[in-house]
């Protein structure tokens, strides 16, 4: 099953979803992140949020406002307005720069994922840094960054297990992608890194620090920064 | 002001309300009350314009006192309610003055049942909400010797009232609406699965509720490679081989599992209620039937306010209220001789 262009579904009462790829492609990413901005900047009438995920971009609408049948009717004709899979990636609005130490205690499984892309650990790690990673959707729980989308080697698929728990600020790689754990988490994700960064902290005045789009930089230090705001060192450039 | 006093607290006593909607770009799930339902059930109860702050308390509740009159809706799975060891109606409102003690046990039936002070419990608000969402660690489990600070009763005198609460505690049909991924079932798989009769797990908690069944698993037949996607409240995912769980109130909000469809918030109550080992079945809606039954909380809380009936006690079972000065200075003072008196 490859990728079947634009559907739009149904997803709950006040929902309709625009999916751009059923499996993970590199070209649906994009596309996610182009058409989420585009219908964030003019939202159709009784839409409530639209929000990316890692292939489907979701619109609330509010049913009281606005059938389904217009909303739906409208997403098949933005969906079909032009070509969304081979659209560049809208220029992030902020740039965050996150220390990170890779592998040894820190990322107990960079060897093993160097092993299975076929990489050295350094050349991992170069790629790693050298990318301008993007956050492509938050979820999972709260606060989740998927970020992406490194280069074609790493596309690794998740251990068949899962690792009951990795600590906060994990770093993990799958399917050309990192994720940064804000909490103590399971995860069948490989775990290659570690940051002080929290991106989720309930205690924080400001619980969320990234958004779909933002753009990413790992940089390597010597030691994790911890410290008790969960910022662990990152600095944030408003870039628009 | 006043405050509410957990003298005993069960295993499992949060405070809920309907929860944080519109943080999914956030990867936060909404939270709230499993059985939102039992929460609009106790504003009707109260005559409250809208929801209000509650302890959800699961399979079982506790011993609890408060330092002002007010009038507590109990709502939910049926309990055992006693009011200084005389019996307490459910599905009612329950006046609890200083001194008396409300002892609430096990559920009856049901698995959530919901203790609503009036004035609502003023925990801390965290994005809108005073919800604990217990995955993230948002707020937390209520403890023996906890005192909540609550909002002043509006009508402390106001008679007791009951509600219907209909049959939703012991499992039934759940309708589900199709969503993105029912295609990927095959038609046989859709059909064998409306045919099963599932019984709800012992695994089961505020994230989701697994279903039990004897026979093979419900594989989709083309979920091979898929990505991860948006998860809703209600979805039906199928994990591992084929094994389906409801995904409840503290849901991740992105997976990778492939889902049948999605429970109607309707029929979300029933799954959230049904105890351990309760017969369900799930049955396909067509999107156009579950749309027609869309509504609203303020909808929903008009229609049972006027399923709201007075409560007729047995006298036995009222303390002496007429010792009570309940409000001074507001009423007319023989407020309860004309209401409470049977």
């Amino acid at each position: 099953m490859g990728e079947l262009g634009p559907e739009v579904l149904p997803l709950g009462q006040d929902g309709v979803l625009v999916r751009f790829s059923r499996v993970p492609s590199a070209s649906a990413a994009g596309a996610v992140l182009a058409f989420a901005a585009d219908l964030r900047g003019s939202l159709p009438d009784g839409a409530v949020e639209a929000v990316p995920s890692l292939t489907s971009v979701l619109l609330r609408f509010d049913p009281g406002a606005v059938s389904r049948a217009t909303v739906a009717a409208e997403m098949e004709r933005r969906a079909g307005s032009r070509d969304w899979l081979a659209a560049p990636l809208p220029p992030p609005a902020r740039r965050w720069t996150v220390p990170a130490v890779f592998g040894g205690e820190a990322g107990p499984q960079l060897a093993e994922f160097a092993a299975l892309s076929g990489k050295s650990e350094a050349r991992l790690v170069e790629e790693a840094t050298a990318t301008d990673l993007r956050v492509l959707a938050i979820g999972f729980t709260a606060g989740l960054p998927y970020l992406g989308l490194l280069p074609p080697d790493w596309d690794v698929p998740r251990q068949p297990q899962l690792t009951p728990q990795v600590p906060a600020g994990t770093i993990a790689a799958a399917v050309r992608q990192l994720v940064i754990f804000p909490a103590d988490s399971a995860t069948g994700w490989r775990r290659i890194g570690r940051t002080g960064f929290r991106p989720f902290l309930a205690s924080r005045s400001e619980p969320f620090l990234l958004r779909p789009g933002d753009a990413l930089r790992l940089r390597v230090v010597a030691e994790v920064v911890e410290d008790a705001d969960g910022i662990g060192g990152a600095t944030c450039e408003v870039l628009e | 002001m006043g405050s509410l006093t957990i003298l005993r607290a069960g295993p499992a006593l949060s405070v809920q309300d309907l929860g944080r909607p519109g943080h999914l770009s956030e990867g936060l799930s909404p939270g709230g009350a499993m059985d939102r339902l039992a929460l609009l059930e106790a504003a009707a109860l109260l005559d409250l314009p809208d929801v209000v702050p509650a302890i959800e308390m699961a399979s079982t509740g506790g011993r609890f006192s408060v330092d002002a009159p007010m009038r507590i809706a109990l709502t939910g799975a049926p309990m055992k309610a006693a009011v200084d060891g005389a019996p307490a109606p459910w599905a009612a409102t329950v006046l609890l003055l200083p001194g008396q003690v409300l002892e609430i046990g096990g559920a009856t039936a049901g698995t959530y049942g919901y203790l609503t002070p009036a004035g609502g419990i003023r925990s801390p608000d965290w994005l809108g909400s005073r919800s604990a969402h217990l995955v993230i660690g948002v707020g937390g489990l209520l403890a023996s010797g906890d005192t909540l600070t609550t909002g002043d009763d509006p009508a402390p005198q106001a008679p007791a009232r009951r509600i219907d609460a209909g049959s939703r505690f012991n499992g039934g049909t759940l309708r589900l609406m199709p969503g993105p991924q029912t295609g990927l079932f095959d038609a046989a798989t859709l059909e064998r699965i409306q045919a099963t009769g599932f019984t709800r797990s012992a695994q089961a908690n505020r994230q989701g509720i697994r279903l039990d069944h004897d026979g093979a698993p419900f594989p989709a037949a083309a979920a091979k490679g898929l990505a991860s996607d948006f998860i809703l409240t209600g979805d039906v995912q199928l994990i591992g081989e084929g094994i389906p769980f409801v995904l409840m109130a503290e849901c991740q909000t992105i997976g990778g599992y492939p889902r049948l469809g999605t429970v109607i918030p309707d029929d979300l109550p029933r799954i959230a209620q049904a105890p351990a080992g309760a017969p369900l079945r799930l049955a396909l809606m067509t999107l156009d039937q579950a749309d027609a039954l869309w509504t609203t909380d303020a909808a929903r809380l008009r229609s049972l306010k006027k399923r709201v009936q007075p409560l007729i006690r047995d006298p036995r079972d009222i303390p002496d209220l007429l010792g009570y000065q309940l409000i001074g200075g507001m009423t007319r003072g023989d407020d309860l001789d004309r209401k409470e008196r049977p």
